[in-house]
């Protein structure tokens, strides 16, 4: 029986691929399922798997050649048949198709089933419930039953989600205007690739200072300032989603969750490990992870899930005394924050001279993404939740 | 309280009843000179005398019609069934007559009687007398279908059934004559539509009736000690009325539930307790229902075919591994 081998849709938006490499050559017996080329959609590289048996008769799109989806590139068929009336029609794909005359009556082969989708969780009724009674994201757990089915056991100590709203699906991404294409043109014409900006604000930390102090006398978990600083601007980046975004070139994707990357120093360079769902944590879980995670770093031990995926990053020199700097964005991110040290200074309140714990905080911003008034906003939260530090758990 | 066997708990009902009220006798092939095939009537000739406890030719449509005439004429029949495999013969007088009397008479004319005899396999009497009914007489409005575990419930469900004023079809387990429990001597009995608790659990509801409790209680012991499943074991004891209440509220503990029977599985009790389930406690459901049955084949004669033609512990440990997720 005579199969066409022709090129599948193996993307849902694939139109066109490229025929790679040939596993089979013509000649080669073939077996329905067999890999007999490798394609390059415009996702990625796939199989093209044979949809019939018998001998790979005819290479009709050799190595290199790109062909439309649903066009012939090649005859499988018995050893002796004669599969002229086919390679008649299969031209290469180049030329002007022939009009089909005289095709023999054979099957188009099976459409593959579109990819599935991953946007439905499945989940036991029991554990949707849970899931809607203890306002859980379910999205974000991974199922350990049949099929990866989220069951009662996986919701079991699972945390709330912070923001339902923007958490399902996690990002939205937002098509360039012709303004933002604009300003992003130019901006990385005038200063480099990331058109950076900076803002600089100056902290009180005085009762951010206090609130650590309390918490350190609990004794479980010593509190530093980075972990306060971490909570809040994970905080504070959900409230202001426009500086949760990745620039991803022809578009912005707005996150609806915050992977928070924290600069760590190494013995030889730089690593950023990230804190996942930042926003859903509690302060207490923020000390543990960020601690554990800089010991990783230092002992190289992180995996690549470990420091790749942030929204947003913080670096601090604060433990080394500097009192303020810019920070460089890790692309495609678009913000970062700088921490200066906490020292006292001699400050007027209310007409008062009075020494207060202060801290400078530099925001670097891709301009392609943030906007000066934007950033300048998101800072003021920052800065207005770390003076009043009970805002984290507002 | 004694030890008795369920044979004696069923002996002791009837023996009962038939004291308390003078309209109830006995009728059926060999309930009285040969004191019943099963000896579930032994010593009521010698008590009541053949007014009240009669030997029937083998004849099973007609003894069955004059049970129900009997009814209909005031009298409480309790009509034995040598086997419910021979009741087949009279299925025309239990659905057709017996159901449908109480209806058709716009309620004038009540049918208070216990068509009674054992159901189920036991060892190897093959494909035509190993057979379980159970779903067959549920699916008819107007009955009401028990089928009692142990002695105990036997002979309190018994006794609500010959008291009951609608048809009962009342199932023994052919295999369970000889199992004993305790029994209370004196008056007491088991409501209709009641099932009972058999063992508490917390992860896994194990619902079952007849002779499948043990097997669920056996399941459960193993599951406990080997595998450390908390296992909630539901007597059903009467299939129509379905307790409901009580599976829902286990599953409503557990999330999760198996159904064992020993009937086939396309349109067997445990597919209504399946559909009830899904109804009124899907949010509490972590895992689908998962059925144990007989298999889906006439019984076979062939001792080790016919043992796997059954539930058995091993297929309900399974049953209960997967709807924990444990596998």
């Amino acid at each position: 029986m005579i199969t066409k081998v022709v090129m599948e849709a193996l993307s849902p938006t694939m139109e066109e691929g490229r025929v790679i490499t040939w596993h089979k050559h013509e000649g080669d017996a073939v077996s329905a399922g067999d890999i007999i080329a490798e394609v390059e959609t415009d996702k990625a590289v796939m199989e093209l798997q044979a949809r019939g048996d018998g001998v790979l008769r005819k290479v009709v799109a050799g190595e290199g050649t790109t062909v439309e989806v649903g066009k012939l590139v090649a005859i499988i068929a018995d050893a002796d048949e004669d599969i002229s009336g086919v390679a008649a029609d299969g031209k290469p794909p180049s030329d002007v198709p022939t009009p089909a005359a005289a095709t023999p009556a054979v099957p188009a082969p099976p459409t593959p089933e579109p990819a599935a989708t991953t946007s439905r969780v499945k989940a036991s009724p029991l554990a949707r419930r849970m899931a809607q009674e203890r306002n859980l994201d379910l999205q974000s757990i991974a199922g350990s039953g049949p099929g990866g089915r989220i069951v009662k056991r996986d919701l079991e100590g699972a945390r709330p989600a912070a923001a339902r709203a923007v958490a399902a699906g996690g990002y939205e991404d937002v098509p360039l205007n012709q303004m933002r294409k604009t300003i992003a043109k130019r901006l990385s014409q005038s200063i480099g690739p990331v058109p950076h900006f900076f803002l600089t604000t100056e902290v009180d930390m005085e009762r951010a200072a206090e609130a650590r102090e309390d918490l350190n006398t609990l004794g479980e978990q010593r509190i530093s300032f980075n972990d306060i600083i971490l909570r809040v601007i994970a905080s504070a980046l959900m409230r202001h989603r426009a500086c949760n975004a990745w620039w991803m070139d022809d578009r912005i994707r707005y996150f609806g969750e915050v992977h928070m990357g924290m600069a760590v120093a190494v013995e030889d360079g730089l690593i950023t490990p990230v804190i996942r769902n930042a926003h859903m944590k509690t302060l207490r879980e923020i000390a543990v992870e960020s601690r554990a995670m800089a010991e990783r770093a230092r002992e190289r031990k992180l995996t690549p899930e470990e420091y790749t995926g942030a929204t947003f990053s913080v670096s601090n020199l604060g433990m080394f005394g500097i009192d303020e700097f810019t920070a460089v964005i890790n692309p495609p991110e678009a913000g970062i924050i700088a921490v200066g040290a906490v020292t006292e200074k001699a400050v007027m309140r209310d007409g008062e001279l009075e020494v207060r714990r202060r801290m400078r905080l530099t925001m670097s911003c891709d301009h392609r993404v943030i906007d000066g008034a934007t950033g300048a906003q998101f800072l003021q939260t920052v800065r207005t939740m770390l003076e009043n530090p009970l805002a984290i758990v507002w | 309280m004694g030890v008795i066997t369920y044979r004696d708990a069923l002996n002791q009902a009837l023996r009962d009843e038939m004291e308390r009220d003078p309209d109830v006798f006995l009728m059926g092939e060999e309930v009285g000179v040969y004191q019943g095939a099963y000896k579930v009537s032994r010593g009521l000739l010698e008590a009541f005398g053949d007014r009240r406890v009669v030997d029937t030719p083998i004849a099973e449509l007609g003894f069955a019609g004059v049970g129900v005439g009997a009814a209909m004429a005031g009298l409480r029949p309790i009509i034995e069934f040598m086997t419910w495999n021979f009741a087949l013969l009279a299925i025309d007088q239990v659905v057709n007559s017996a159901a449908k009397m109480y209806y058709m008479s716009g309620g004038q004319v009540p049918v208070p009687v216990v068509f009674r005899g054992p159901g189920g396999s036991a060892l190897q009497l093959a494909a035509q007398h190993s057979q379980a009914f159970e779903s067959w007489y549920a699916h008819i409005p107007g009955l009401k279908v028990v089928a009692p575990a142990t002695p105990y419930d036997a002979k309190g469900l018994l006794k609500s059934s010959i008291r009951n004023n609608n048809p009962v079809v009342f199932i023994e387990g052919e295999m369970l004559y000889n199992t004993k429990g305790e029994v209370p001597e004196g008056e007491y009995t088991v409501p209709l539509g009641k099932a009972d608790i058999k063992r508490e659990g917390t992860d896994v509801t194990v619902v079952c009736h007849s002779k499948t409790v043990s097997v669920a209680l056996k399941a459960a012991e193993r599951l406990a000690e080997e595998m450390d499943v908390s296992t909630e074991v539901v007597d059903l004891r009467t299939i129509r009325p379905l307790d409901v209440d009580t599976i829902t509220q286990s599953i409503t503990k557990t999330n999760r539930c198996v159904i064992v029977e020993e009937g086939w599985p396309f349109c067997g009790v445990g597919a209504q307790v399946v559909d009830d389930v899904q109804r009124l406690a899907f949010d509490h459901l972590d895992a689908p229902l998962i059925r144990v049955t007989g298999a889906d084949v006439p019984m076979p004669y062939n001792k080790h075919l016919e043992r796997a033609a059954k539930p058995n512990p091993d297929k309900v440990i399974a049953a209960v591994r997967q709807v924990a997720y444990l596998d």
